[in-house]
């Protein structure tokens, strides 16, 4: 029981630290450190999403996924899926 | 050489003097941007309606074109190219571009290019232009939406970015046509390649790149880069080229995607500079974009489904209700002129002319009302940007399908054709996903089912209530569509168990501000695509039905003149005299004409078809069906809408009788025991053979077209007919 608790606890730790542009609430804004999926990163960098870059979670489809984020002071929307979002790693 | 090795500008000079030849020929200006960069309504505001819409070599890429006016004696071609936000393509669509631009011997190779930027968002549009800079083209930028940047507080410094880029830049806004006349006195002058590069490939990349630059004799390193990136993708390589590329990449050890990331990056540091030094924001306003309240109400968890839902049946209510009247005129119309000329003229061409080309005509150009309605909303929703949000609603929901968001705008055009449906898929970039939609998109009902589900529900459910609200009827026409839409899905899954996946699925797509449809882009859209359906399809319709009018009225040898003097010595026994015929006919005029319904189904059954029908019989027995709808199918594997026409001519029905009688006739068919032919099992039977069965020769042609193999058309061929014998047999066994 103790080992599970445990475990369970680094987990958190672990996640804490690796927060991406997945775990923003409604609303929050981050501020992307890097990109962890290569080839997705292109698709993401050509799109704006580079290293610097504030984003924002405005909203998420009725079914939770895609989600929906704003870049930057410019203030435009990008539709990427959870899983897209997951590699996109935000700065502490 | 060395001189030239140490200074490749240099060499680039002398390659653009020897490049396009001046002159003669109308300067070719290509348009590219970022896509919602008010691209198409530049080239719109450019062309007018001077303009026209045909392929790329190779590819079927819709290539739009046109030409502009510049000065009182100087016209250019514009070619419109698709959206893209770099020189690295990711979709069909925009390997378009790269095919384009990387050839310089091509005879398309554009002159120079006009790059259309939003100025709201400057740094992400400048990346795509300043890659293109680097490929040493030359350029204008056309810096669009510039109303709404001020809008939004944002000033930018043109003499200082013009110098910073090396190009001219052209302030617009391209949707009032502001700026267009400033951009026609530019365009008009013979620009040279900006002499400003952003950036160079790294010095460890050299001797790969100048290798490349000297085999493939390229006026620039850049350009050898994307040789070393793309060369899988680049069309106009030969195999060879691609080996050697492909040995060359290996042996330097080239990691493209390493590489392309900090290009990428490396574009982004310096365009941050750039504007750094000549953008400033003075952002007055902390409002909400009203695009995002907006979005609050339309991809509401609830909400935003119900519109949709509101919006599909909209859509459909304009498809099959209003589209009914002007289709009913064409119909009217083409019967019209059809006997007019039978009226005054005879002969075997005549009735070649009016029973195979101007029938089949009336069968192309009656689909014209609901093409220019379906792809009018859809351009509609597209131009607002509501499709973009549709994807995103439905995304979730595909997937488990093996399906993606970008499937369900294809998906929901197949309820009108199959064929622009599936040249929509187009936008998708997965492979995968893609060839998953071409393949499962027929099996949606489209409108040629229509007639066939009409014409045998009404025969066989009663016009009755059902529970007090839904019409019995309404309800058997809706069980077909949500049997089709079903069989679609469970399709798509199977496939995406069989399928291997060379690529990954992305869904990164940015959404579009919302904004009014601009009107003469939503009547362009119409017209271009009703052009291309009647030009395209029509060719083959019109062809298959000639021949399927040769088939039907000529018979092997001496058959089709012995059945009918058969039927004639039976007519006539009862008579005296053939002068009592005669004058039989004379007052009984019902009679002549009955008469005449059956020397023609007489003739039918001893025609080639008719032959083919019986031939066929014993394979479509178990399904409950006899020779009679053996040539109906055959006749409706051109077209399904074939099938009314063919049973109304088999049943000895004139052409021009209601449907009404139609369905008198059928209900008074006999079978062998002198019971009601079309029993509900038959016509049960019908219909499900009808809603998976591809009975479509031009959805064939256009998945031939799109996946460039005659694997896929083959394969959706053979499972959809199978598919649609094992459901029919079953429906007939159980329920007869």
């Amino acid at each position: 029981m103790a080992l599970f608790r445990r475990s369970s606890q680094q987990v958190a730790v672990s996640a804490a630290t690796r927060r991406t542009a997945k775990d923003l609430r409604l609303g929050e804004s981050g501020t992307i450190c890097c990109l962890e999926d290569p080839e997705m990163a292109l698709k993401l960098l050509e799109m704006g999403c580079v290293p610097g870059v504030k984003v924002r979670l405005s909203g998420r489809a009725p079914l939770g996924d895609p989600l929906m984020l704003v870049l930057g002071d410019q203030e435009y929307t990008l539709s990427v899926r959870a899983n897209e979002a997951a590699t996109i790693l935000l700065k502490e | 050489m060395a001189a030239i090795l140490s200074n490749p500008s240099a060499a680039e000079a002398v390659a653009l003097q020897t490049g396009p030849a001046a002159g003669a020929r109308p300067m070719r200006i290509a348009l590219i941007g970022n896509p919602n960069s008010g691209k198409t309504s530049l080239f719109n505001q450019l062309t007018g309606l001077n303009q026209k819409v045909g392929n790329f070599p190779g590819v079927t890429v819709d290539r739009k074109s046109g030409f502009a006016q510049l000065t009182a004696t100087q016209r250019a071609e514009i070619v419109d190219l698709p959206g893209t936000y770099s020189l690295y393509p990711k979709s069909l669509d925009e390997k378009v571009i790269t095919d384009l631009l990387y050839d310089k011997t091509s005879a398309s190779y554009p002159d120079f290019v006009v790059v259309t930027v939003d100025a709201n968002n400057l740094r992400r549009s400048l990346l795509l232009f300043t890659q293109l800079g680097d490929l040493g083209l030359p350029a204008v930028l056309a810096l669009n939406m510039m109303d709404v940047a001020e809008r939004h507080g944002v000033n930018i410094d043109l003499p200082a970015l013009e110098r910073e880029l090396g190009v001219p830049i052209i302030p617009m806004n391209a949707r009032k046509g502001i700026g267009v006349a400033a951009l026609k006195i530019v365009m008009a002058q013979r620009l040279d390649a900006p002499p400003v590069r952003c950036w160079q490939p790294d010095e460890k990349l050299l001797p790969l790149v100048r290798q490349i630059r000297y085999y493939f004799d390229l006026h620039n390193d850049y350009l050898a880069l994307h040789y070393a990136q793309q060369f899988r993708q680049i069309g106009f390589l030969s195999a060879d080229d691609k080996a050697y590329l492909q040995e060359l990449t290996q042996k330097y050890g080239f990691d493209a995607t390493a590489q392309q990331a900090s290009e990428t990056i490396a574009r982004y540091a310096r365009i941050n500079e750039i504007l750094l030094e000549t953008v400033t924001v003075t952002r007055t306003e902390t409002r909400e974009p009203v695009s995002n309240r907006i979005d609050r109400v339309l991809t509401h968890r609830v909400g935003g489904y119900l519109i949709f839902l509101a919006i599909l049946f909209l859509l459909f209510q304009a498809i099959f209700a209003w589209a009914q009247y002007p289709m009913d005129w064409i119909d009217q119309g083409i019967s019209a002129l059809s006997a007019t000329i039978q009226e005054n003229f005879h002969g075997p061409l005549i009735r070649l002319l009016t029973e195979g080309v101007l029938a089949g005509l009336g069968g192309v150009l009656i689909f014209i009302p609901q093409i220019a309605l379906l792809f009018g909303f859809l351009a509609i929703l597209e131009e607002t940007g509501y499709m973009a949000r549709v994807t995103f609603l439905m995304d979730k929901l595909m997937r488990p399908f093996g399906l993606s968001g970008k499937s369900v705008v294809p998906l929901i055009s197949g309820l009108a054709c199959a064929v622009p449906a599936i040249m929509g898929a187009r936008t998708i970039e997965s492979w995968k996903d893609r060839m998953i939609t071409i393949f499962v998109t027929p099996l949606m009902s489209c409108s040629a089912r229509i007639p066939v589900y009409t014409v045998l529900v009404a025969l066989v459910v009663p016009d009755e209530a059902a529970w007090g609200i839904f019409n019995l009827r309404g309800v058997a026409l809706m069980s077909l569509y949500l049997l089709g839409l079903f069989s679609a899905l469970a399709s798509a899954w199977v496939l995406k168990k069989v399928l291997k996946a060379r690529e990954r699925s992305y869904f990164i797509m940015e959404f579009p501000v919302y904004q009014w449809p601009r009107w003469k882009n939503v009547g362009l859209t119409i017209y271009q695509k009703v052009q291309a359906f009647v030009l395209q399809a029509g060719k083959v319709i019109v062809a298959i039905s000639v021949l399927l009018w040769v088939l039907a009225s000529y018979g092997p040898g001496q058959r089709q003149e012995e059945a009918v003097s058969q039927l004639m010595v039976r007519q006539n026994i009862g008579f005296s005299s053939p002068q009592a015929m005669a004058r039989y006919n004379q007052e009984h005029p019902e009679y002549k004409e009955d008469l005449a319904r059956r020397v023609a189904s007489a003739r039918l059954e001893n025609s080639y078809a008719g032959t083919f029908g019986h031939l066929i019989e014993p394979a479509i027995r178990p399904l409950g069906y006899d020779w009679k709808i053996g040539i109906a199918l055959l006749t409706s594997f051109a077209a399904r809408e074939v099938f009314v026409g063919t049973i109304s001519t088999i049943y000895s029905v004139g052409q021009d009788a209601d449907m009404g009688t139609l369905q008198q006739k059928l209900s008074a068919e006999k079978d062998a025991n002198g019971q009601p032919f079309f029993t509900p099992a038959r016509a049960f039977s019908l219909l499900v053979f009808y809603v998976f069965a591809m009975q479509c020769m031009s959805t064939l042609a256009v998945t031939y077209r799109e996946t460039k193999s005659w694997k896929w058309p083959l394969a959706q061929l053979l499972y959809m007919t199978g598919l649609a014998y094992v459901a029919a047999f079953a429906v007939y066994q159980v329920l007869s």
